[in-house]
């Protein structure tokens, strides 16, 4: 236990012991979502664990680790599917109504959907 | 942070805002679950909240250092970690049953989610990026030694070191030994001496030594 903080190291990782809990907004949206629909019995912890080693299976070992909440999101993505939560195409056209929503609003204000039908 | 809708889109072409695909995903799952009642924004805000500032390693240093000071609470870890720690209060999720991998003279433990990324949230908080990555994932299984190398703990020979593969039903919770020179310490000051490391197994607890220099 000698050695000095930064000389532990596994490639390409960082091992600080204060990282923060997420990176990015998003990944603690994702993370929250999941919890919530299981406890709302949508699925077994079971069934999300297998969902989630699905999609980091499929990435192969070399994926970057900052990649794991996108291999989350899509993992949350597909149980939802599954379970009859949504559908892919209300997903994918919500996604657009979003995208549009943005782009029709100013900078610095909150977006909100149908903000491109307003004037 | 909080749950803030200014805080993930940026400046777009000077005037409109844009939004990362990968927002957009989250936006378009989160609206529609909201909307057919899965989830509500407010009691998403209220988890991340607790799980960015009130569950983390804290809660399993408690965990250990009563464990240190408390033979019948170590005995009652040992045969039934799940109620031992429930009894503390960290209760939740992905701690359902939890067993405590108690280090010795001769056995070292680390633990693993080779698959994904199981982990004891009440009592560890959320797993640290490392934890998750592949290199751990695959190395920790075939190499443990030099994955504890990397990690700066050389262990003597004698020490045969135990890895344990999370899954989604069983957590570990790695108990490390009792540094020496801490006789007579109350469980709080105890407790400083135990790093998160220590309770995944890549890493010792701290000596008196090192959290005093």
């Amino acid at each position: 236990m000698s050695l000095p903080e930064d000389v532990r190291r596994l490639p390409g990782l960082v091992t600080e012991a204060n990282e923060p809990v997420f990176a990015e907004p998003w990944q603690a949206q994702a993370f929250a979502m999941t919890v919530k629909l299981h406890e709302q019995g949508l699925f077994t912890w079971v069934e999300w664990a297998a969902a989630l080693s699905e999609e980091i299976a499929a990435a192969g070992p070399d994926d970057a680790a900052e990649n794991y909440y996108l291999r989350w999101l899509a993992a949350l993505e597909n149980i939802t599917q599954q379970k009859g939560a949504l559908s892919k195409t209300e997903r994918l056209e919500r996604k657009d109504a979003w995208d549009r929503a943005a782009k029709a609003t100013p900078h610095g204000s909150p977006i909100e959907l149908g903000a491109e039908t307003r004037t | 942070m909080a749950h803030d809708h200014n805080h993930d889109h940026h400046h777009h072409e000077g005037e409109h805002s844009e939004l990362s695909e990968t927002a957009l995903r989250v936006k378009a799952l989160e609206s529609l679950l909201v909307e057919k009642g899965y989830v509500d924004p407010a009691a998403l805000d209220e988890l991340i909240e607790t799980y960015e500032t009130r569950v983390g390693p804290r809660n399993g240093a408690q965990v250990v250092a009563k464990a240190w000071s408390d033979a019948g609470f170590m005995e009652k870890l040992r045969t039934d970690a799940t109620n031992a720690i429930a009894d503390m209060g960290f209760i939740g999720r992905q701690g359902e049953h939890m067993v405590a991998a108690i280090n010795t003279e001769d056995t070292h433990n680390m633990v693993v989610c080779t698959l994904c990324s199981c982990y004891p949230w009440p009592v560890l908080g959320l797993p640290p990026v490392w934890y998750k990555a592949p290199p751990y994932r695959s190395r920790a299984v075939s190499d443990p030694r030099g994955v504890l190398a990397e990690f700066g703990v050389q262990l003597p020979e004698n020490v045969g070191v135990k890895v344990w593969d999370s899954t989604a039903e069983v957590r570990y919770l790695v108990v490390p030994q009792r540094p020496e020179g801490t006789e007579g310490w109350s469980e709080d000051r105890l407790a400083t001496l135990v790093t998160r490391n220590s309770m995944i197994g890549t890493g010792l607890a701290l000596t008196p030594d090192e959290v005093t220099s």
